[in-house]
């Protein structure tokens, strides 16, 4: 460790987290100058309750701000983005042309909706993204204005929420889903089928194995109705395209970081990679944009577009920074998520996305109360849970001590004898899709050297 | 005051929506669903609920935290 | 008697009550141990966290110490998914998502009768804390919530009393003679709680009982003889922990004056006591009905199938690997996630109800009643080593406030 000292240290993106590594330097005893940038004007805002509450009508889009649980004394700069990075220079660049040099970064830039290909289509009023406060406050008052139809483009975890929360206040939706499910790209065909029961019974048109071809406006630039790959023709005043996001990873363009659209490649103690696969000393990465091998996980690098990812790791990565090397902490956490729809909890906790098979060990899909345990190669990897959550941690210990898939024990509230696992049907990865929520790919840090090659988002 | 609630944590003890139920609320058997920014009213109900809470999942700011307070464009 | 001097022999003795916590350090020198009986006792933190939610370990194939009257079994002893069933439709009219402000708005009716309690202090200068204040109290709140005739108290006090005090706790101990035989008390008990239950569903009025006889949810209405069961269990559980919660309360503060100061001077500190105390004093303290369904390893150690576990809640509670300073009572530590209410799908039922009674409880108790001090300490406590708490907590004061 060089006697170098740690005088300033830049966040590049003030939300979740950047918020919570803010918070965690300080407690770690950071004393020098803490300036946090973000692109968005807001103070940090949480982003779960803008699909749920504020579609609902309970909470406006401007009030999901997030609490602080200390003050981090720090020089915010919100409304500017950042547009480029000298290493060499240690000085991050801003759209407004100044430059800030920093002994430490962290990049914690997330991601932003993928928007509708189509650019004139995009632009009817009416089709829009949910990703931002301002979009679900623009989300919010066209279902207040009681549209005839909603169109949701997309059954991930954003747009099925959408579609519920549509339902809930009596509104029609159809949601199209290039899959054979909703959620399939993250819970795979079998949990899909459950959410795609739930759905309907909730009155959701949903259309599986469509796409929508086209979204067409009338004389005023108002959206007025969608053409679908089967050919139906559908009236609808508003569409969300819902297909995933998209790392903010553009500014780092040409900067020598090992940035994509797959995120920044770091390691496990989220020191970013340079283009040449070495992990840089002085550069850090956090949350939605990050990258990083998880030991658990055969080392796989995993991108986790989750809450307590970005928590987990902007904690980790002000330890880190700040600490002598032989103090560092690898990246330890267990993958996990949650999504509220139709009156449903879900959780997941592990990679359901490296499952090969699935089996429910408690409950039963049918009653929309369960536990499905993934395996992979005859080891526990993941679980969901649909209302069941509080069983989970027995199974996180399972995926943890990597556990024999499947898991054979005599229990409380277990299925029939008989229930065996069967394939977790998660759909071809080389078909495009609008993404899982994890992806996995197989670079190891073990290797020598990382062929990183960029490609256009 | 400014809350949030972990809910990779939470577990749908609903011990929250018993004692600030002008705050949270349970969506169905386990989903919860809250105000994140609530008046100075209701701050014994979060504060009671956050206590409560059997997993720490409730987190609010801290004591004597402020607003953002530097902008600087 | 020859037989072995085992652990949980050692704290169901009734001598063990008023401090059974060095037992319970002994106890934590070996986290899940096999006593001489063949019971498991588990008894630091993380590992009773863990069974209590572990799917392999059962409330439901050990028998139980106090059955019910009518043949079908309390939630407390039933596991999911049938328990979860029983909950549901229990939960519905007693808290959210469908009776969200019930427990809430019962904020002022406590508020009432804890000051009418108080108002009689004025007239003596001592009370007996359990008899004049933290029993009176829980039971009128209870009377009300479930629509319980309060003048049918004394009946249903005294089977609850025959009932516990019959328990075999496995400790040697002289049965009172002014109890009940215990199955007499169980039948007349069923037999009560049947006929209140046959009144509601005839003229329901706007209580839990009525509700449990004849609304129906989603998952319909309980059959009669689990109404029973689930009038049994709340009865006894809504009477008996409550009372011991607020009388360890305010034994622990007239133990710890400073603490009582401080309440005084700012309420609002009654918030974070409320769960230091239930980690300091829980008022249940071990859970004597869980067992094995299969081979189940904790903390390096393989408790065999189809084996009775008791579950060392007051022990994991001061386990100092958990809680630093485990046995000092620090009403403010942030961190106090504590096992008083259990954990998992049968954490305590009445947990909201009990938390907003203590907290009316203690903050009037220490705003109103001047220079509080014990009269005896220990005071005298109850046999039942599960449910501990004083039988009687007498104590001398100097006027009350208005």
């Amino acid at each position: 460790m060089s006697a170098e000292r740690i005088d300033r240290v830049v966040i590049v993106g003030a939300s979740l987290a950047g918020l919570r590594a803010a918070e965690a330097l300080r407690d770690e005893g950071f004393t020098g100058r803490l300036t946090l940038i973000g692109d968005e004007p807001e103070p940090a805002y949480d982003r779960p309750p803008l699909s749920k509450q504020v579609l609902l009508g309970q909470v406006a889009a401007d009030a999901t701000a997030l609490p602080l649980a200390r003050d981090v004394d720090a020089q915010w700069r919100l409304g500017t983005a950042a547009t480029g990075l000298d290493l060499d220079g240690r000085t991050v660049l801003l759209a407004d042309g100044s430059k800030v040099p920093f002994d430490r970064l962290l990049i914690a830039t997330g991601t932003r909706a993928r928007p509708w290909a189509n650019e004139a289509e995009a632009a009817l009023e009416g089709v829009l993204t949910l990703r931002t406060s301002a979009d679900a406050g623009r989300l919010a008052a066209l279902l207040d204005a009681k549209p005839r139809r909603v169109l949701v483009v997309g059954a991930g975890f954003t747009g099925s929420e959408i579609a519920s929360a549509c339902r809930e206040r009596g509104i029609d939706v159809t949601v199209a889903e290039r899959g054979p499910a909703p959620l399939v790209g993250a819970l795979g065909g079998v949990i899909g089928e459950a959410a795609a029961r739930l759905q309907r019974a909730h009155g959701v048109d949903l259309r599986c194995g469509v796409t929508v071809t086209s979204l067409e406006g009338d004389e005023a630039g108002r959206l007025c109705r969608a053409h679908l790959s089967d050919g139906t023709v559908l009236e609808a005043d508003v569409a969300v395209v819902a297909l995933g996001a998209i790392r903010n990873t553009g500014w780092l363009e040409g900067s020598g970081l090992a940035a994509g659209p797959r995120g920044i490649a770091a390691d496990a103690a989220c020191r970013a990679f340079d283009h040449n696969g070495i992990a840089t000393d002085d550069i850090f990465v956090a949350g939605d944009v990050a990258r990083m091998p998880h030991a658990l996980f055969g080392y796989q690098f995993l991108s986790l577009e989750h809450w307590g990812n970005a928590v987990e790791q902007a904690r980790l990565a002000a330890h880190n920074m700040l600490c002598a090397s032989r103090d560092r902490r690898p990246h330890l956490w267990i993958p996990a998520f949650w999504s509220s729809q139709f009156g449903v909890n879900i959780k997941s906790i592990g990679v359901p996305t490296m499952g090969d098979e699935v089996v429910v060990t408690q409950g039963a899909l049918e009653d929309d109360r369960f536990v499905a345990v993934y395996g992979h190669r005859g080891r526990v990897i993941a679980a969901v849970s649909f209302d069941h959550g509080r069983w989970l941690d027995f199974y996180r210990c399972l995926i943890e001590s990597a556990a024999p898939f499947p898991p054979e024990f005599a229990g409380v509230d277990r299925p029939p004898p008989g229930t065996v696992p069967v394939p977790a049907c998660f759909p071809d990865p080389s078909v495009p899709s609008h993404g899982p929520t994890v992806t996995v790919s197989g670079y190891a840090p073990s290797e020598r050297r990382i062929t990183f090659t960029p490609a256009p988002a | 005051m400014r809350l949030v609630v972990d809910l990779n944590r939470c577990q749908g003890y609903a011990q929250c929506a018993f004692l600030g139920p002008d705050v949270f609320r349970l969506h169905g058997e386990e989903s919860l669903l809250y105000d994140p920014v609530v008046g100075a009213e209701k701050r014994d109900q979060v504060l009671a609920a956050a206590a409560a809470c059997p997993v720490g999942a409730i987190l609010v700011d801290g004591p004597g935290v402020r607003e953002v307070d530097a902008v600087v464009g | 008697m020859t037989a072995p001097e085992t652990m949980m022999r050692r704290i169901a003795d009734p001598a063990a009550r008023p401090d059974p916590y060095p037992l319970y350090e002994e106890l934590r020198r070996t986290p899940v141990a096999r006593q001489d009986d063949g019971v498991y006792t588990v008894s630091t933190y993380w590992e009773i966290r863990s069974l209590l939610n572990d799917p392999r370990v059962s409330s439901q194939t050990r028998p139980p110490l106090v059955p019910t009257p009518s043949g079908a079994r309390s939630m407390l002893r039933l596991d999911p998914a049938e328990h979860d069933r029983v909950r549901r439709i229990v939960t519905r009219p007693f808290g959210p998502p469908h009776t969200p402000r019930r427990v809430f708005e019962m904020r002022r009716g406590m508020a009432d009768t804890v000051r009418g309690l108080l108002d009689a202090f004025a007239d003596k200068d001592q009370a007996d804390i359990v008899d004049d204040f933290a029993y009176p109290f829980p039971i009128s709140v209870i009377c009300r919530l479930f629509g319980v005739p309060v003048e049918d108290e004394p009946r249903f006090h005294l089977w609850t009393e025959s009932l516990l005090g019959a328990a075999d706790f496995g400790a040697e101990h002289k049965p009172d003679p002014h109890l009940l035989d215990p199955d007499a008390a169980k039948i007349e008990m069923g037999g009560y709680l049947a006929e209140l239950f046959d009144k509601h569903r005839k003229d329901p009025g706007d209580d839990m009982f009525s509700a449990l006889a004849v609304d129906d949810g989603p998952d319909g209405r309980l059959t009669p003889p689990e109404q029973v069961a689930t009038g049994f269990l709340l009865l006894i559980a809504g009477h008996e922990t409550t009372v011991n919660l607020i009388t360890n309360g305010v034994l622990t503060l007239l133990r710890h004056p400073q603490e009582l100061k401080r309440l005084k001077d700012d309420p609002d500190l009654a918030v974070p006591m409320i769960e230091e105390l239930l980690r300091y004093e829980p008022p249940v303290q071990y859970l004597p009905n869980r067992r094995t369904m299969d081979a189940v390893e904790v903390a390096g150690t393989v408790i065999p199938k189809d084996t009775d576990v008791n579950l060392m809640l007051a022990a994991g509670n001061r386990d100092p690997r958990r809680f630093p300073d485990a046995d000092r009572f620090v009403p403010d530590r942030g961190d106090v996630e504590h096992l008083g209410f259990g954990n998992g799908v049968h954490y305590c039922f009445g947990a909201p109800l009990a938390r907003l009674e203590t907290r009316i409880a203690l903050t009037e108790f220490a705003r109103r009643v001047k220079g509080p001090e014990l009269v005896a300490d220990p005071p005298p406590y109850r046999v039942n080593p599960v449910l501990r708490g004083p039988r009687h907590l007498p104590v001398a004061y100097r006027g009350v406030r208005s």
